[in-house]
């Protein structure tokens, strides 16, 4: 229903810890990380040295990857609820 | 011409063919009790697992447009077309926690679309339809690019005819197979394909990126190759490394697009039809397979210059349509049964973004149009007849707009449909954290970006074309004395905000209504086993291990 619910339903059922997740957490800062540092060039905008034939420019920003994955499965690990199934 | 060609179009057919009865046996892949609901129709059940909703959703970001568009916009400008890849990286970390709360209070509330949400959120049906529109507009253009995709590899395989209809009958034939079993599948059916899509494409390019080097002469002699043609064109702007003046250009198109990437209907839709919210975090962190990949097939585009390929012909005289180099380097370089095969996969990867458009942007219609404005009392299976019967009307549309109109003009929508869904982020993004905004002030915040985007877009020119040549803005053009360039959508967005947040305050202070949130705060943590959480059918065959097709 796209109409707005009355707030009346389900008051029976007070959510239990298992099925929320809040989604606080200081580690969630980290995500700053693979946002910012992929969008300063500065740091890739340049020829060498190179890996694999490869300029700076196109290796460096590959490898942006892994840090973008290495930090949302750190963040997902760290902020898992405990106990989880 | 096409008799050159045979063995790539009778393995392209045999493949296309495959996935077509892929489609249609889908309806009854984990089947519902009932499939005449939108969630089962146009949400796959809302159940989908980890690797299904990894191959939906990379099979619905990642499209064949992209795979041809990219290496085709690196082969033409060299560094600058590399945005790409920051842009798929930066995206992922960007939403990993939006997502999640669009998730739950989505699952809660039983929405479908974004616009569902801000109508709810901000109990304003005139922003919801705004919303709406806005998403079916940007996303008809998209679907009609698929065409395109598919377009530069039938004319690699010569498969073009004198007529407009000879030319186009493929595309159509294609289409009218695609819509078909969309209309009976649904999300069911691009899911599916997804994984015979994504498994050529990771089988073509992992062969492409080992092979075509050693046979190049290795990549240092690539990347030479590629300086050399941008050392000699006359135009400031290409190499293989950003100059002064793009590297604004360059940040503010990457990040402008991570922001309107997952604003698209389409992807929304994606993510909704996953199972919880687990799912959804953890394919944030699995995604950027695809990215590499991305980033692999720009690099096609250098090696189509060491490769020496020239590019087609175009639709008019005199230009060429770069859009067919790593068609052509396929055909060049591999031999015609693989080149088959790497056709195929672009193809097939242009069905499953094509299905998952034009049931976002039917779901769209259906709950936002239809239901809001012409059969309130509609029930849900009239919804999902209404939504399959939309999605056939926008694939013809997309069609028609391929066969009647300058593929260019599909482009040109396409650049502005960025820059517009772009102004659905305060409401639908924002939106997703606080209700500080007024809804009125969302509304002239859109209209102000829209106005200014459309305007900035308009004025971009480049030596071939007057208007529309672009998404770079020069900053002279705002009286800055510098010829540095930024990305349309960016600048659109913040005047957007700051519309938006100026009339918050004067509309707050003359106490204009607010309307009532439809919202909890408790909604936008709700898991999957929550009791207020729909469906709550499940089915018991799901706790095991993912069925994979």
């Amino acid at each position: 229903m796209a109409a707005p619910e009355p707030a009346t339903p389900a008051p029976e059922t007070p959510l239990t810890g298992s099925s929320r997740a809040k989604d606080k957490s200081r580690w969630n800062w980290l995500l700053f990380i693979p946002i910012v540092v992929p969008l300063i060039p500065a740091l890739f905008n340049a020829d060498g040295p190179r890996l694999f034939g490869f300029p700076r420019f196109y290796w460096l920003q590959l490898a942006y990857i892994v840090l973008g994955v290495t930090t949302t499965t750190v963040v997902y690990q760290l902020t898992k609820k405990r106990g989880d199934r | 011409m096409w008799r050159d060609h045979l063995t790539e179009i009778i393995i392209f057919t045999l493949l296309f063919l495959l996935v077509s009865v892929m489609g249609f046996v889908a309806a009854r892949w984990r089947a519902p009790r009932d499939m005449a609901h939108l969630d089962e129709w146009g949400l796959g059940g809302r159940n989908f697992g980890g690797w299904i909703t990894w191959f939906l959703v990379g099979g619905d970001l990642y499209t064949a447009y992209t795979f041809v568009a990219v290496p085709a916009l690196v082969f033409g400008a060299g560094a600058m077309g590399f945005f790409a890849v920051p842009y798929t990286i930066v995206i992922y970390p960007l939403v990993f926690l939006v997502l999640c709360r669009l998730w739950s209070v989505s699952h809660r509330h039983g929405f479908v679309t974004p616009a569902d949400f801000v109508r709810s959120r901000f109990d304003s049906p005139v922003l919801a339809l705004l919303v709406a529109i806005t998403g079916i507009v940007a996303t008809m253009p998209y679907i009609a690019l698929q065409l395109v995709g598919i377009e530069a590899v039938l004319k690699a395989m010569g498969v073009t005819g004198e007529s407009t209809l000879a030319r186009h009958l493929p595309i159509i034939v294609a289409f009218a197979i695609l819509a078909a079993y969309t209309y009976q599948s649904g999300l069911r059916a691009p899911a599916l394909i997804a994984f015979v899509k994504d498994t050529l494409i990771y089988i073509v390019i992992l062969v492409a990126v080992l092979y075509l080097p050693y046979k190049l002469g290795g990549w240092g002699e690539i990347f030479g190759a590629a300086d050399a043609k941008f050392d000699a064109s006359p135009s400031p702007g290409d190499g293989i490394l950003l100059n002064a003046n793009n590297q604004l250009q360059y940040v503010t198109l990457a990040f402008g697009s991570a922001l309107a990437l997952f604003l698209y209907p389409h992807s929304i839709t994606g993510v909704l039809a996953s199972r919880n919210r687990d799912v959804i975090k953890r394919n944030m962190s699995a995604l950027p397979a695809y990215s590499l990949l991305l980033g692999l097939i720009a690099l096609l585009g250098y090696m189509a210059i060491a490769a020496d390929v020239k590019p087609l012909p175009g639709a008019s005289e005199g230009t060429v349509d770069n859009n067919t180099i790593v068609p052509l380097l396929f055909d060049q370089q591999f031999p015609s049964w693989f080149t088959g095969v790497a056709y195929a996969a672009i193809g097939i990867g242009a069905l499953v973004p094509a299905a998952i458009m034009s049931i976002a942007a039917a779901n769209l219609f259906t709950r936002n149009i239809y239901k809001e404005y012409l059969r309130r009392d509609a029930t849900p299976a009239q919804e999902a007849n209404v939504s399959k019967i939309t999605s056939l009307v926008v694939k013809i549309g997309a069609v028609a707009c391929i066969v009647f109109l300058d593929p260019q003009f599909s482009i040109d929508l396409q650049l502005i449909g960025g820059v517009i869904i772009l102004q659905t982020l305060p409401a639908v993004a924002l939106g997703l954290y606080t209700r500080w905004f007024h809804r009125g002030a969302l509304i002239a915040g859109w209209v102000a970006g829209m106005g200014l985007g459309m305007w900035m877009l308009y004025q971009i020119s480049s030596p071939t074309r007057k208007h529309f040549a672009g998404s770079a803005f020069p900053l002279e053009k705002f009286g800055f004395d510098t010829p540095k360039t930024i990305y349309v959508g960016i600048v659109a967005v913040l005047v957007n905000l700051l519309v938006a947040a100026i009339l918050t305050l004067i509309l707050r202070a003359v106490k204009v209504r607010e309307g009532v949130d439809g919202t909890t705060s408790d909604d936008y943590f709700a898991d999957e086993g929550d009791p207020r959480v729909t469906p709550g059918e499940r089915r018991d065959a799901d706790a095991a291990p993912e069925p994979v097709a």
